[in-house]
């Protein structure tokens, strides 16, 4: 079970989950980058939240998903969740 | 007075061709698109063949973005609907957002992504199902995209009527654009080639079982046993006439005149239909039967349903009175599709002067109709009829005019 969940990895789900919108770089500074400017709407990030929780076997509280609105916040609420089920 | 609608762009995804090019020249070539099943394997089905839309790639077609979130058809609607608009020379961004709508039908909703999502309930659990379900299974779920895609918040739906829907919602559109509203996005696209869809089609038990492509699907034939259901349709924009002259737009011709009725009730003795939906839609366009050059017909291809068509036409237009036609032989039956691409085929024989034929059959004789067989027919199109019936005892008629 992976420990740390990294850009690199919200990236990967993303582009699983929902595509990426046509001129919008991903590999770019996009940590502090509002999801709703990436084009990623509501429904794209429950269907990328409920594809974390599969892949690492958490379970994401709804309104942290919904307030995690960049990057970094959504990165931060999977490694918050990572480590307190490890420590569990 | 009330306003004229007209056709002004055309995007065509048809068993017999992708693309309008493609689909105008097969079907006047009488090229079919009929085979067996190759989108999954159909061998321990009764029904074995369909018309497939050949050489669809979304992928080089659709955003990234619209993937994950849509079902073959929507794919296919969405495509259309781009070059339906470019063939138009439109360009939606440059147009007031609430002055265009979309008015598609359905028969059946995305069930290839619906039969996808509920096997992985069923085996993985519901933390598996893609949040898109949410819409991609959905009737409205064409008219929805396209809306999205294009940035078109004007009148917009859908309509659920088996064949007929697509006459409906065309009619819906007009309907629209009379009320205001310059620009509809119309027609449907139906696909749903995937086991979950094939079972649901078999329950009608109106299809054909036989597995020789030249031979399933022959209406109007001594030996109709059945259609061959098929992928596709045509999406058509529709704009006010004025609006459309005044930007110099090309118009394929009119949507002039449409009727609909329900069948009665099974054994109340009163007669189908059909008939009725036909004179309505004459009516309505204020042609007489013999101003009609062509009918694209239902032919459903069972002998009661083929019996009680080619009695509506002989009623209305006299025996042998007018030329009827079924390109639908070439592609099978494209529920909520079928009658926007023969509206396409209308529009496109006005323009070309040409009758695209119906192919396989050997006519019954006692039908005495009309058709034109095997090869095209040269012919001045000004006036054409379109019918489509839907399970359930739909009946609808839509009547187009070459542009006056």
């Amino acid at each position: 079970m992976a420990t740390t969940f990294t850009l690199e990895d919200l990236k990967r789900i993303l582009l699983e989950a929902a595509g990426a919108d046509e001129g919008v770089d991903l590999d770019g500074d996009i940590l502090d980058t509002e999801f709703e400017v990436l084009g990623y709407e509501s429904l794209a990030l429950l269907e990328t939240g409920g594809r974390i929780e599969r892949e690492y076997g958490i379970s994401l509280d709804d309104d942290a998903l919904t307030d995690a609105t960049t990057p970094r916040a959504l990165i931060d609420v999977v490694n918050a969740q990572l480590s307190s089920a490890s420590a569990a | 007075m009330t306003s004229s609608v007209v056709v002004t762009g055309l995007g065509v995804a048809s068993p017999n061709g992708l693309g309008i090019q493609d689909y105008w020249a097969a079907t006047v070539g009488g090229k079919s698109g009929i085979g067996r099943i190759t989108r999954f394997d159909p061998s321990s089905y009764p029904a074995k063949l369909a018309g497939e839309v050949p050489g669809f790639v979304a992928e080089d077609l659709l955003p990234s973005r619209l993937l994950p979130q849509t079902d073959r058809v929507t794919r296919l609607a969405l495509v259309a609907a781009d070059w339906a608009l470019a063939d138009a020379g439109i360009t939606p961004a440059e147009l007031p957002e609430f002055d265009m709508g979309v008015v598609t039908a359905s028969a059946a909703g995305g069930f290839e992504f619906g039969q996808g999502e509920l096997q992985a309930l069923w085996s993985k659990g519901s933390q598996y199902v893609s949040a898109y379900q949410s819409f991609a299974w959905f009737y409205a779920v064409n008219s929805g995209q396209i809306s999205i895609r294009n940035g078109m918040k004007g009148p917009s739906g859908v309509v659920v009527s088996d064949q007929a829907g697509g006459l409906d919602a065309v009619a819906q559109a007009r309907r629209q654009i009379r009320k205001g509203t310059s620009l509809i996005v119309s027609g449907a696209i139906d696909a749903s080639v995937c086991p979950w869809g094939w079972v649901a089609q078999l329950a009608s038990d109106r299809l054909s079982t036989s597995e020789e492509p030249t031979r399933a699907y022959l209406p109007f034939d001594r030996e109709a046993a059945g259609y061959v259901p098929g992928e596709g349709g045509a999406i058509l924009i529709m704009e006010d006439a004025e609006a459309a002259r005044a930007r110099g737009a090309r118009i394929y011709g009119e949507v002039s005149g449409y009727g609909s009725t329900i069948d009665p009730k099974a054994g109340s003795g009163r007669p189908p239909g059909l008939r009725k939906a036909i004179e309505l839609a004459l009516a309505d366009a204020g042609v007489a039967p013999g101003d009609v050059d062509v009918v694209f017909a239902d032919a459903a291809a069972d002998p009661e349903l083929d019996r009680q068509e080619a009695e509506a036409l002989n009623a209305v237009f006299g025996t042998r009175g007018v030329a009827v036609t079924a390109p639908k032989t070439m592609t099978g039956r494209l529920y909520s599709g079928a009658a926007p691409l023969d509206l396409a085929a209308a529009f496109l024989a006005i323009k070309d002067g040409v009758i695209p034929p119906t192919v396989h059959i050997d006519p019954a004789a006692e039908y005495d109709l009309d058709l034109v067989l095997g090869e095209p027919r040269t012919a001045e199109v000004r006036t054409a009829l379109v019918v489509a019936r839907g399970y359930g005892g739909f009946n609808s008629a839509v009547v187009v005019r070459a542009a006056a």
